[in-house]
């Protein structure tokens, strides 16, 4: 074996050792922080908003907060097998029922914002003079006016599935003009950008991103959440602890305080003030909305 | 999209935690794939045991299993209400390395069995009328099919570092944490923040291609 050969064999092998020790021996290096594992929706987490507010509670609790971003299905499935300890999710519906299922003790109203409906510009389906989502809807399908809808299970999706069916309409693969993505609301607004569609958006989601979505144009929802005509849009956002007592494996106590600190005059105020030096709007409004 | 965006991009601080962590978990992935990889791999080339047929027949079929798949199974293995649960690995880079072993281990394996298998067998009869004992035997041929070796381990890297499906079920993309440089990418052009995306991607591509000019190199140096 040649000396430069087994020389580089030799830096190989280093190299994956180094690499392969450092994985193992990390958490006994540094003292582990206690983590609060939180599953949430990816519209809390992609509009910055826990970015913006989580700091404040990792300083207080001394905890590392673990932030896993889906859709609420989801969200709600990793709770619901005792994944995380703590869930932040909008679909009222799901959230009783996963309360209804003792995953969890007590759901809490944390915040809420409004679900919008964006399309092209030029709109031509003609869904500009609806003043409800399901007008609008049905102007979409009218005219077969192609639709991205998330297809994910996520808040998003179910809200969406909810308002075809206030029209009697069950969306389903032989409609050409309606596309069911499995995606996240960014992949959802970007396809529909590209592709000059309509979708149903979260508005902090929209916001964030509309400078990269340059085709589209909200058409049912107004400029911000005291101008959208309907008010069935309103989405609010539920924390839940997971139960300790369905799910053994959970930090309960940590959860609470979590939940405790959300809710709390402070950390309320914080979430009304984000997004809107930014977008001259809250993304989100404290409290219930009703 | 500007250059100059991409540029700018990679000089997030991010970035270099992102990278190092892909490089944790692929390492540690590799580092175990090879240590059970190679010897099994060499114990199928070489030796002839009942049942090897079976062996062989399954680490082909692992070699070609959707990295999707395994990062199904291991989620539902580690998952709190699965029988691994009480090792609380999910969601943590404990399970982005078991994910990745199991895509890794069988290409190692199975590409060392194919490198030893092929190695003359006149070699082996050479060393044994020597009097070499089994594991001189064992070590001789190793040392004849080391390109194919390290073929295998760079093959494997190059499969699991560039996966995303399985990584994301089981890391749950958390910053920090568990957010690798494909997953990284996954969610930043879910965002559009393509520029970031770009760099990751560039970065991703580079450490493919070191690993491949680091094996060419190996197999130009036992030619010459």
């Amino acid at each position: 074996m040649s000396h430069k050969y087994r020389y580089t064999l030799v830096v190989l092998a280093a190299v994956l050792a180094a690499c392969g020790s450092q994985a193992t021996l990390a958490p006994t290096t540094a003292p582990e922080p206690k983590v609060l594992r939180l599953a949430t929706t990816t519209s809390t987490a992609d509009s910055g908003l826990l970015d913006a507010i989580l700091p404040q509670f990792e300083s207080t609790c001394s905890c590392r907060v673990d932030v896993v971003a889906v859709g609420t299905g989801q969200a709600l499935e990793i709770g619901g097998k005792g994944d995380a300890d703590v869930v932040l999710v909008h679909s009222r519906k799901a959230e009783d029922t996963f309360v209804a299922d003792e995953h969890a003790r007590q759901r809490f109203d944390v915040m809420y914002n409004d679900f919008v409906i964006v399309g092209p510009k030029d709109d031509p389906a003609k869904a500009v003079p609806a003043a409800t989502a399901k007008d609008a809807f049905k102007a979409i399908e009218s005219a077969q006016a192609l639709f991205a809808s998330r297809g994910d299970k996520s808040g998003t999706h179910s809200k969406e599935l909810s308002i075809w069916s206030s029209l009697g309409i069950t969306p389903t693969q032989d409609m050409k003009w309606y596309n069911a993505l499995g995606q996240g609301m960014g992949e959802t607004l970007i396809f529909a950008d590209e592709q000059r569609a309509y979708t149903l958006t979260d508005r902090g989601t929209y916001l964030s991103m509309k400078d990269k979505l340059p085709n589209l144009a909200i058409l049912v929802g107004g400029d911000n959440l005291a101008e959208n005509t309907d008010k069935s849009l309103l989405n609010p956002y539920g924390v839940m602890a997971v139960n300790p007592d369905t799910h053994p494996g959970v930090d309960f106590e940590l959860a609470m305080r979590f939940v405790d600190w959300l809710l709390s005059p402070e950390t309320q105020s914080l979430i009304g003030a984000y997004g809107v030096d930014k977008f001259g709007q809250p993304l989100f409004y404290p409290g219930t909305g009703d | 999209m500007e250059i100059d965006d991409i540029l700018r991009a990679l000089s997030d601080p991010a970035l270099a935690e992102i990278v190092a962590l892909t490089l944790r978990v692929t390492g540690a992935a590799l580092l175990i794939s090879t240590l059970i990889g190679v010897p099994l791999g060499a114990l199928l080339g070489l030796g002839r045991f009942p049942g090897r047929r079976l062996v062989r027949l399954l680490l082909y079929t692992g070699m070609g299993l959707p990295p999707v798949v395994v990062g199904l199974f291991v989620y539902v293995l580690l998952s709190r209400s699965g029988p691994l649960g009480p090792l609380s690995w999910l969601f943590t880079p404990s399970a982005m390395i078991a994910a990745q072993t199991v895509i890794a281990f069988p290409l190692v394996a199975g590409l060392t069995m194919s490198a030893v298998a092929s190695v003359d067998p006149a070699l082996r009869q050479q060393v044994f009328a020597l009097g070499a004992t089994r594991w001189q035997i064992s070590r001789a041929v190793l040392r004849e099919a080391r390109v194919g070796v390290t073929a295998a381990v760079v093959a494997a890297f190059g499969g699991v570092i560039s996966e995303v499906g399985a990584v994301m079920l089981v890391g749950g993309n958390i910053a920090g944490q568990t957010r690798v440089l494909t997953t990284a990418i996954v969610l930043h052009t879910r965002q559009g923040d393509f520029a970031l995306a770009m760099a990751l991607g560039v970065i991703l591509l580079a450490l493919a291609l070191l690993a491949n000019v680091l094996l060419l190199r190996l197999q130009g140096k036992s030619q010459a």
